[in-house]
């Protein structure tokens, strides 16, 4: 079978409060890729996963959706680009006065100018496959935060997106609300959903990623299946921060 | 428009100055005063009996329920159409604005003093008194320090407004800096000059206000009672 | 006793049309301030760096000066200037209830800027986040998803404005609007009878004052999103 690049970026380089947050990073994500970013924090994993949705604006590199290259300039190309690439926060950044059912039916109506019922239909169909049936009509406060955070996939489903980005999604939740949001995400790989997830959850996502790309201070240092990286005999800079973390959390890695 | 400059500082700046003065003259009393009466009623809304709660309560909403130019047309033209017997309460203008202003400042000071003290934690007041101060030192000492702290940003806002409202004393012949700008227009017939300075004084006032309300706040400042950053 | 309610019964129709136009110059400069209000405070805490300062400007002017100096300088002043450009002459300028609501209208407008910049800047900012991240223009994302929040959370400062605009509308009287104080000044000029007519005048706004807070209290509940601990 022929892969095919859904996103890819190139050399992108951004700038922050007159740092040079990213210097350079090239990663592509092919249909049904699941990438996993790890790195120690301030490494630029959530700015890169920003550039890439253009919810910054990178100075320098090029961003390309289905191998046609985006114009950050274009304002109709850049809202294009971010209803095809779906975002899934650290802090889920529900809208708090809009229901479960009108957070996800919210930009189906606005964006993509689908009818009410048409769009709450897709709503509560995306939300049944979160298992959130019967929490439709609740509003952000009255959630927990793993079903937050699962309005929250729903949200970004429900726009048909070729490519999910997610940011730390456990990283908000109590420990016991973590599973819950990471049986959704394993369901997502199952039926083949491209992604590329910075986490910390690192057996889960061993057991889940084609690969780890590890990035440290603005550039990606280290990329390769996990197996390799995290062999036994690997002496990389991943199994040592993958050891670190394990040490921290008492996961094994 | 060549003699702009002239009009501006022989006739409109001096004449303010003295309307400054006169304004200044009822602005520091009332801001002081109705920083008290505030005070006090607040301090009775939340912690004194039934009837002087109830009293202060009733103080609070009329003063704040109507406009202040009504209260003043009421202290200075009303009130002494009224008798008593051969009892009649007659006030100077001046006597009428100050009594005016404090009064309904207090009233609005009242409010911010109260909220302030119902954020205090009543543990505050329960371990004040377990060391022996009966409520009333534990009140003084103990939650109105600290609820003062919390209800200053308020009552600043209110001393502002106090600033600007205190142009009202002009209607009852008073010859504040904004009677003396309408003397001024009037006769100068340059209206959009006059007041336009006239603004400037009452914005430079507010401006100075404002400074020295916040060098005070810092002043008060201690660790847990920070000013919250707008 | 009847004696003393007299003068405020005679007077009792004509101090009543007074009312509906203090009701009718508190609607109308709530919602010039309410349309100046919305897209200022948007584009104080979005906009252009010098739309900003402009807005600042504005801001800064409108609660600096009192309101009283405010009727001055525009009725007598800055209007009657306008009013001499002839292709504005479609605009009263010289009508002193339209420069009572324009004044009380940008007073209240910037009032409500900082009102509403304030309940933008409260909420999470990773909503406006999110709503780009799905595809939303600024515009929209704003429109939908920041300002019916802030909007939402405004509702009691908004209703204390209110009683604020309420209260500055019985200074309309000094350039001739025939609002309540107004007639009774009058009334109490020609009867020798202030004192009764002060306190109903007094009474008429306290009433008016209630209502507004009830009803927008009322509003507020009905419009209070679930579950959200914020008042
Ligand atoms: N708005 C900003 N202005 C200035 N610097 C920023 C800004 N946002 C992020 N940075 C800096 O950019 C660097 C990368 O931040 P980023 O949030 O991408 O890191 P991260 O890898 O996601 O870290 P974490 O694991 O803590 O989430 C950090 O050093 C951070 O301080
Ligand atoms: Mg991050």
């Amino acid at each position: 079978m022929e892969t095919q690049t859904v996103l890819e970026a190139r050399n992108i380089i951004k700038n922050l409060g007159g740092n040079t947050v990213l210097r350079g990073v090239s990663i592509a994500l092919n249909k049904g890729d699941i990438k996993v970013l790890i790195g120690p924090s301030g490494s630029g994993k959530s700015t890169l996963l920003q550039c890439l949705n253009l919810l910054h604006i990178p100075e320098g590199g090029s961003l390309l959706l289905d191998n046609k290259p985006v114009n950050f300039k274009n304002k109709s190309e850049l809202y294009q680009l971010r209803q095809k690439v779906g975002m899934i926060f650290q802090e889920f950044n529900l809208f708090d006065h809009l229901s479960a059912k009108e957070n996800v039916s919210i930009s189906l109506r606005k964006v993509k100018k689908q009818g009410r019922k048409e769009a709450a239909k897709r709503a509560e169909i995306e939300l049944q496959r979160v298992g959130l049936d019967d929490k439709m009509n609740l509003y952000p406060a009255q959630l927990s935060g793993g079903q937050k955070q699962r309005v929250s996939i729903a949200r970004a489903l429900a726009m048909d997106p070729e490519v999910l980005l997610l940011d730390e999604p456990t990283s908000a939740l109590d420990p016991e609300l973590i599973s819950e949001v990471l049986v959704v995400i394993r369901d997502l790989a199952k039926n083949g959903m491209t992604m590329l997830m910075a986490t910390h959850q690192i057996s889960f996502s061993a057991a889940l990623a084609h690969e780890f790309v590890f990035m440290e201070d603005g550039i990606i240092t280290e990329h390769g299946s996990p197996k390799e990286l995290l062999a036994e005999n690997a002496t990389s800079r991943t199994k040592d921060f993958c050891a670190k973390i394990a040490e921290l959390t008492g996961e094994q890695a | 428009m060549s003699d702009f400059i002239p009009f501006i500082t022989a006739q409109v700046i001096p004449g303010l100055n003295s309307g400054l003065i006169v304004s200044i003259k009822l602005i520091v009393p009332s801001a002081f005063l109705g920083l008290i009466i505030g005070v006090l009623s607040g301090t009775f809304r939340v912690y004194a009996p039934f009837p002087i709660r109830k009293i202060s309560d009733a103080y609070v909403a009329i003063f704040r329920g109507t406009p202040l130019v009504v209260q003043i047309y009421f202290w200075y033209f009303a009130l002494p159409y009224t008798s008593i017997g051969e009892f009649r309460i007659v006030m100077s203008a001046e006597t009428c604005a100050i009594v005016g202003f404090s009064l309904c400042s207090g009233a609005y000071h009242s409010e911010y003093i109260r909220g302030g003290l119902l954020s205090i934690k009543s543990g505050q007041l329960l371990a004040g008194q377990a060391l022996g101060m009966n409520p009333i030192t534990a009140i003084r000492n103990i939650v109105l320090p600290q609820a003062f702290r919390n209800a200053f940003s308020g009552c600043s806002n209110e001393i502002i407004y106090l600033i600007k409202y205190s142009s009202i004393a002009s209607i009852i012949t008073i010859n504040d800096i904004t009677g003396m700008g309408r003397g001024i227009a009037k006769e100068s017939w340059r209206n959009v000059e006059t007041y336009l300075v006239v603004g400037i004084y009452y914005l430079a006032l507010v401006t100075l206000a404002n400074v020295i309300l916040y060098r005070i706040e810092k002043k008060m400042e201690i660790p847990g009672f920070e000013k919250e950053q707008a | 006793m009847v004696d003393f309610f007299n003068p405020i019964i005679e007077a009792l129709p004509y101090m009543v049309s007074g009312l509906w136009i203090t009701v009718a110059l508190v609607i109308g400069s709530m919602g010039l301030g309410l349309i100046v209000g919305v897209p200022f405070s948007a584009l104080k805490v979005y906009g252009h760096p010098l739309i900003r300062k402009f807005i600042g400007l504005y801001v800064w002017f409108f609660r600096g000066v009192p309101v009283l100096v405010l009727f001055y300088l525009f009725y007598f002043g800055l209007l009657s200037w306008l009013a001499q450009i002839s292709f504005l002459s479609f605009l009263p300028f010289n009508n002193a209830f339209f420069a009572a609501a324009l004044v009380l209208g940008l007073t209240t407008g910037a009032y409500q800027t900082q009102i509403f910049k304030g309940a933008i800047l409260a909420l999470s900012p990773g909503q406006l986040k999110a709503a780009r991240a799905l595809g939303m223009s600024d515009f929209q994302a704003i429109k939908t998803i920041i300002l019916p929040q802030a909007l939402r959370f405004s509702l009691p400062a908004w209703s204390n404005e209110y009683s604020i605009i309420l209260k500055d509308s019985a200074l309309a009287y000094v350039i001739g609007v025939a609002e309540l104080m107004s007639r009774t000044r009058s009334v109490a000029a020609i009867t020798h009878k202030p004192l009764q007519l002060t306190l109903f005048a007094g009474l008429i706004f306290f009433v008016l004052t209630f209502i507004g807070v009830k009803g927008l209290k009322a509003l507020e509940k009905k419009v209070k999103i679930k579950g959200y601990a914020q008042s």
